[in-house]
């Protein structure tokens, strides 16, 4: 009882080795898309590499990229067996070959899911990475003059300038920390020593934010020092002005623009994963033909094609046993040297009875 | 005494003309390339229209899709005389189209010149350009509430961000603006008061700039206000820091881009200058040696071809004379008929008196 069973004349199964072909090249082709698709994402995490806590999220531009590279050997030999296929005897070449070909590239396939699955997954490890990684990078803002964290200020500068956004989850975020350094405190002013003495840490903290967080489409200039204090500015209320600075979140704005990337990514993954599948059931269609072509002995001859020769438990069982007797193949033999020629005797006594005499042979029949 | 001959025989004919079809369609994906470079152009140059005054510059884009469309047109024409080249019975009623195909090529020719000098000529105007969309800008960055201006302060706060620029020449030309709208003003602050009071025009001018002249790769958080007053701040120098502010000119940043995109696209333009002269020189010589071919009583014999047929001085003599010809036909003549024999006849002895000096010599 074969599964999907289906008839294939010659001019059929010609016909079906060109379009395989044909597929097999294109998907070469995916596979390189992958490949750089893989490659993108790389670049883009390395970009903003500093704003990122060390996470495990370096694997999923990893996969992509040795998923690309995979696809694209393997696409390619499934392309020159296609194409031999086509001519009886040259596919006689391929033959022993084609089995293991078909059930590497279905566990590969495989792959291409889990690729395309990893994908959608990377976002909850990002999102922590993100959040970690700017609290780390804001709190460095100050420190131009500590070797390593020279560039964090021009860093979140950009950044901010770039992605329109300001501070971790808002610009509140920056009441929190000192962002301006010692160097450029004057600590001979009493405002300044008030301010150090008012906190438990000593530190300069006040309600302003840096320049980068000012929003461009404000109709007023930006007001960036005393940001909550309403008699400071005139005709400013801080709670309804919402122009002024960029009021979104810098972790908000990064994981949008990952996340818009990596489902970009995925849905190509997915696409790529179905192309692939359906490529492997039409190669495997073809190899069941052809084997049964060349097991009837005319090449002219009509022949059937299936996914499997018999239904799912039957083969499934099949396979079960052989791998078990694989298993019982590997126990050495030592009783008769591993070859079951010899005769060897039992080395056990047998126990013929009280007075231990073998019995007469019987003669055999003639 | 004919320019440049050479001799063709058939195999050579039918060589020039393939690969001259192949010449031909390479020159008509360079027309594709030139257009497409003319939109590059156009598309940035109105990017930032709103601080350009006149748009003089934008001849250089305008000539370039024009020669572009032009030249596309000019040697698809090309690479169909190469395919009816050789069949005789084709070619002929290309005769009269080759001429006037020969000068509109040349005439693109001489335009594609003329936009690479142009480019490098028209740079003062752009700087001129510049200078005023850009004063204006300045100008008008306060009027945020003015139906017309208020996307002023958002394009110049982009502008200078992008292109790390502040004000026109420096940042000093802030120092000179008023651009803190008087909505925000708190008059009845003393300060206010006495700034308004210190300048003729009553403008609320300070020592600041706005907050997109901020330079990030500066080491220290970004001084906007009381540049000039070195006691406002803490361990601050004005004549000194350098890095805290964008120390360029924004006439200058994008006048330099400009500059450099016109410059990078010089030799692009050069070598499609080169392509186009090589197409001309050798469709004339294949026409010259199939025609020559077709007058032969043997059509497959040898032939030849040539640039022009007699020197270029003889040549110039017989186009001005045509020339006059065909204006004097043109000029509207009462009595008709009898005034256009006696034109040519008359066309005819300058001719001969021009061709029988030179034997003479």
């Amino acid at each position: 009882m074969a599964v999907l069973r289906v008839k294939f004349t010659k001019t059929k199964r010609d016909k079906l080795a060109q379009v395989l072909w044909i597929l097999n090249w294109i998907s070469v082709v995916t596979g390189v898309i992958l490949f750089a698709l893989g490659l993108y994402l790389k670049v883009e995490i390395n970009k903003r590499v500093e704003l990122m806590a060390e996470r495990d999220i370096q694997y999923v531009p990893n996969m992509l990229i040795a998923v690309g590279l995979i696809a694209c050997a393997i696409n390619f030999l499934g392309g020159k067996i296609c194409y031999d296929c086509v001519d009886t005897t040259k596919f006689l070449r391929w033959k022993l070959i084609m089995l293991p070909y078909i059930v590497c590239t279905f566990f590969f396939t495989f792959c291409v899911l889990v690729g395309a699955l990893m994908c959608y997954s990377m976002r909850g490890e990002l999102e922590e990475s993100l959040a970690l990684g700017l609290t780390q990078a804001m709190r460095f803002y100050k420190d131009t003059d500590i070797p390593g964290r020279c560039f964090l200020k021009r860093t979140v500068d950009m950044l901010q300038i770039q992605f329109q956004c300001c501070g971790n989850s808002g610009y509140k975020d920056w009441f929190q920390i000192q962002w301006i350094s010692n160097r450029y405190l004057d600590m001979s002013q009493q405002h300044v020593v008030d301010r150090l003495r008012s906190n438990v840490e000593g530190k300069y903290l006040m309600d302003g934010v840096p320049f980068s967080c000012c929003n461009i489409n404000s109709p007023r200039p930006c007001i960036q020092q005393q940001v909550t204090n309403n008699s400071a500015h005139y005709n400013y209320e801080h709670q309804t002005e919402e122009l002024n600075l960029w009021m979104k979140g810098c972790r908000q704005a990064l994981l949008e623009y990952y996340t818009d990337i990596m489902q970009s990514i995925g849905l190509t993954v997915l696409i790529t994963w179905l192309f692939e599948l359906s490529v492997l059931t039409g190669v495997r269609y073809l190899q069941t033909s052809l084997e049964n072509v060349l097991r009837q002995g005319d090449p002219d001859s009509e022949s059937d094609g299936w996914l499997l020769e018999n239904s799912f438990m039957e083969t499934a069982r099949i396979n079960l046993n052989i791998i078990k007797s694989l298993g019982k193949n590997n126990h050495i033999d030592t009783a008769k040297n591993g070859d079951p020629n010899i005769d060897v005797p039992s080395t056990s006594k047998a126990h013929y009875g009280p007075d231990n005499v073998p019995p007469k042979t019987i003669k055999e029949a003639s | 005494m004919v320019l440049l001959k050479m001799k063709f025989n058939q195999q050579r004919r039918v060589r020039l003309a393939q690969g001259l079809w192949l010449l031909s369609w390479l020159a008509v994906m360079c027309g594709a390339f030139i257009f497409c470079l003319g939109v590059y152009l156009k598309t940035e140059l109105l990017r930032r229209n709103e601080v350009m005054e006149n748009t003089e510059i934008h001849v250089v884009p305008n000539i370039l899709m024009l020669v572009g469309l032009a030249s596309i047109g000019t040697n698809w024409v090309a690479t169909r005389v190469c395919q009816d080249s050789l069949d005789a019975s084709r070619f002929p009623r290309w005769k009269v189209l080759l001429l006037a195909w020969f000068v509109v090529a040349a005439l693109l020719c001489c335009l594609l010149l003329a936009v690479v000098v142009l480019s490098y000529v028209l740079q003062g105007r752009l700087e001129e350009s510049l200078k005023v969309g850009l004063r204006n800008g300045i100008r008008f960055y306060k009027d945020t509430d003015v139906p017309g201006r208020c996307f002023q302060k958002e394009t110049i706060d982009r502008l200078q961000m992008e292109f790390r620029c502040c004000g026109n020449n420096n940042f000093k030309d802030w120092f000179e603006v008023q651009w803190v709208s008087g909505r925000f003003l708190d008059y009845t602050a003393q300060e206010v008061k006495d700034r308004i009071r210190s300048n003729v025009d009553g403008r609320y001018l300070l020592d600041g700039v706005p907050f997109s002249c901020c330079n990030p790769a500066s080491p220290r958080p970004c001084l906007q206000y009381h540049l000039t007053d070195n006691r406002a701040h803490f361990n601050y120098d004005y004549l000194s820091e350098d890095l805290n502010l964008y120390s360029r000119g924004c006439r200058q940043a994008l006048t330099d881009y400009y500059m450099g995109l016109m410059n990078s696209t010089g030799p692009g333009v050069l070598s499609v200058i080169l392509i186009q002269i090589s197409v001309i020189l050798s469709l004339r010589y294949l026409q010259t040696a199939v025609e020559g071919a077709m007058a032969l009583e043997n059509p497959e014999g040898d032939s030849e071809g040539y640039i022009l047929e007699k020197g270029v001085k003889e040549t110039f003599e017989e186009v001005k004379v045509k020339v006059l010809t065909m204006i004097k036909l043109a000029q509207v003549d009462p009595e008709g008929v009898p005034d256009e024999a006696e034109a040519e006849k008359a066309a005819d002895t300058a001719a001969e008196k021009a061709a029988s000096p030179t034997p003479a010599s």
